[in-house]
């Protein structure tokens, strides 16, 4: 029998790879961001419960952080900008739906796999733990790869960091530094979002990035 | 010799990072450009002062050992040699509009800010802190990457940072299963972040995990390294970018990247049930040089040309720090350090050759010997230093590579073979049409800085010539380190 601290860590976890397949099959930018949104609200509930279970005060401060500005802050921002950009039509995917989930099907077995096989000697709630974590970063990957536009590539990017964030919290007593690259992902995100989106836009009228690859330079 | 109220390792890192506050603060580009010289001189100065200033006991945070003072030395000395290149480059860059004086400010704290990060990760004895300075320093080219705004740097910038920062992950997913591994040895907390402390325990970890950490590690960094599929983002990022930013990625980011793996390299080393590293750096390596010589040949854009030339000479170096082995170590750091000075002499010149010519484009620059012989003579020399010709400093550290190839695998020396010659033709092929024959496009006159050109290949020729004895001695106990 598995302890109750095992289960409640574990659902967190599987909801998050859950969330992350569900990312795959958004076809709209809004619902992907409402998406992104419980995604990274399960991430701060699954720290809580990891600075609960292992007594780390400090990993509070990483969960209080992925609430606020990951399901919060960042999802509304971008929620305005993709108003404000008039881009909330569809996403155009490179992969058709179809292909994508069982692609990211593939991918979570993959990371079972490997990670269950690898990590037979660790404790069992570190070792599913992340497995867990690997598959939402591939995932993230795969949102990434598949689509277009690049909102919902930072969208994808942010998702593979919440699966970072999930295997450093996993990894018990892992010290400080948590928290130092939870600070950067989230400056990386705000540099994307203020930065690069405005200055796309305000160059090509739009943040499809298949209008950039036109002016690639070399292939004529 | 310890010297009151001068820290060496403190000075590397405090003296970057406060001029980058200063610099952002200060308006006026004749300043600023000169402040960025002196505080990149002020910081190579600190480094070569670790040579002769006891060296603080590694720490949970900071450790200095032989094999980075070469790295921070390096780094230091080509940061500051940039700043030059960089003040007469941009002066050039501001008075034909390219740049607004905004920019500027903003382009010389990056600039610091990102000498900060290198030093960092060089200094850094904790994988955690690593990462973090990598990141850092990658944060601030993506952003001078895309400083003109024109669409093809923002491109660039875009795909820079996309492929580095899913780099970056996997570096830290890496980092984390590290982590992993060594819990059970180590206990939990903040030893099992510590390099020094890591190494000394190895053999006792998950060789399992161990093995998958390297994994993602390898690809991680890889991609800062510039390995042939992970590569995409470089070419573009070196070609849209201002030069002098060329030139560090070229010259240091590249090396930021290959330091940290060869830290996890000699980890792995420690635990003797773990993969050996080899095998994988060596494909990849091997991939990357016959790739990049076939690129070579289809190039149109000068900048990228050279790009692609990195892309090859890393795969050189990464190579011969697969094979391992006190030679090949010894070859790999010498190449290493010649690329570094070699690739950023390059693109001094190239940066003011393209500013007189307006263009990148290779035809349209001709006969660069006869209308601008100090830069033409030393694109000459720089390129017939990269292409591998005697007797400058990277025929030497090539033939080393080969030489100690060639004793332990000699199949594997033939590819090796192979690709330099590839690369070969198509470097002289492209510099015989940029620098002979009828000249073309414009023959204004360059308002260019040599200095730091001609002192970059001064001393690729002075190691191709005669390496002196101490830093022999000095890269073969470095290449005893690295295993």
């Amino acid at each position: 029998m598995h302890s109750l601290a095992f289960d409640v860590s574990h659902t967190l976890a599987g909801g998050l790879v859950l969330i992350s397949l569900m990312m795959l099959y958004q076809d709209r930018l809004y619902s992907l961001l409402n998406v992104f949104a419980l995604h990274a609200l399960v991430l701060s509930l699954s720290v809580a419960w990891q600075a609960f279970i292992q007594d780390a005060p400090h990993l509070y401060v990483t969960a209080i952080i992925a609430l606020v500005f990951k399901a919060i802050v960042i999802p509304v921002a971008l929620h305005r900008i993709v108003k404000q950009l008039g881009i909330h039509r569809d996403i155009e995917s490179a992969v058709g739906i179809g292909p994508t989930m069982l692609a990211g099907m593939g991918l979570v077995a993959l990371s079972l796999v490997l990670m269950l096989r690898v990590t037979s000697d660790a404790d069992p709630l570190a070792r599913e733990d992340l497995a867990f974590a690997l598959s939402v970063v591939l995932l993230g990957l795969l949102v990434m790869v598949t689509r277009r536009n690049a909102v919902s590539q930072v969208v994808g990017f942010m998702s593979l960091e919440n699966g970072l964030v999930l295997a450093a919290t996993g990894a018990k007593g892992m010290p400080l530094v948590v928290e130092i690259s939870v600070a950067f992902s989230i400056l990386i995100a705000f540099i994307v979002i203020g930065i690069f989106l405005f200055r796309i836009r305000e160059r090509f009228d739009s943040v499809d990035v298949s209008a950039l690859d036109d002016f690639r330079g070399e292939r004529r | 010799m310890t010297l009151p109220f001068f820290n060496p390792v403190t000075a590397v890192l405090l003296i970057p990072i406060w001029s980058a506050a200063l610099l952002a603060i200060l308006p006026g580009y004749r300043v600023t450009a000169r402040l960025n010289v002196v505080a990149s001189l002020a910081t190579f100065l600190s480094a070569l002062s670790l040579f002769v200033v006891e060296r603080p006991s590694p720490g949970p945070y900071v450790l200095i050992d032989d094999l980075n003072i070469v790295f921070i030395v390096l780094n230091t000395f080509v940061g500051f040699t940039t700043s030059i290149f960089s003040a007469s480059y941009i002066a050039h860059e501001l008075e034909t509009g390219r740049l607004t004086p905004a920019y500027l400010r903003f382009y010389h704290a990056m600039y610091q800010t990102m000498m900060f990060g290198m030093n960092l990760a060089f200094v850094s004895n904790n994988i955690g802190l690593m990462w973090v300075a990598v990141e850092l320093a990658t944060l601030t080219t993506v952003l001078m990457v895309g400083i003109y705004r024109t669409h093809a740097a923002l491109e660039a910038a875009w795909k820079y940072f996309i492929l580095g920062s899913v780099g970056i992950a996997l570096a830290l997913f890496g980092t984390i299963l590290v982590y992993m591994a060594a819990r059970p040895v180590m206990g939990e907390g903040q030893d099992g972040m510590v390099w020094t402390l890591l190494v000394e325990r190895a053999a006792n970890f998950d060789a399992a995990l161990l093995n998958v950490a390297f994994v993602f590690l390898f690809l991680g960094y890889g991609t800062k390294v510039g390995l042939a599929p992970l590569h995409a983002w470089l070419p573009d990022a070196h070609a849209e970018g201002p030069t002098p930013i060329s030139a560090v990625l070229s010259g240091l980011l590249l090396n930021v990247a290959l330091y940290a793996l060869l830290r996890f390299k000699i980890l792995l080393a420690a635990n003797p049930a773990s993969i050996a590293p080899g095998p994988l750096m060596v494909t990849m390596g091997l991939v990357s040089l016959i790739f990049a010589a076939f690129m070579l040949y289809r190039r149109r854009d000068i900048k990228r040309l050279f790009a692609y030339s990195s892309i090859e000479h890393m795969g050189i170096i990464v190579f011969a720090f697969g094979m391992g082995g006190p030679l090949a170590n010894f070859a790999g750091l010498l190449h290493m350090v010649m690329h570094s000075l070699t690739k950023s002499a390059i693109f001094y010149a190239v940066g003011h050759i393209s500013q007189i010519k307006g263009t990148q484009r290779i035809s349209r620059i001709r006969g660069l010997t006869v209308t601008h012989p100090a830069l033409g003579w030393g694109l000459v020399v720089g390129v017939v230093a990269i292409a591998g010709l005697p007797p400058l400093g990277i025929f030497m550290s090539e033939f080393l590579v080969v030489s100690s190839t060639f004793a332990r695998q000699p199949l594997l020396a033939i590819v090796l073979v192979f690709g330099l010659l590839l690369a070969f033709g198509a470097l002289t092929l492209r510099l015989t049409s940029v620098a002979f024959g009828e000249p073309r496009g414009s023959t204004a006159s360059a308002e260019a800085s040599y200095i730091p050109m001609f002192a970059h290949l001064a001393l690729v020729l002075g190691a191709g010539v005669y390496l002196p004895a101490p830093l022999v001695v000095w890269f073969q106990h470095v290449a005893q380190l690295l295993g």
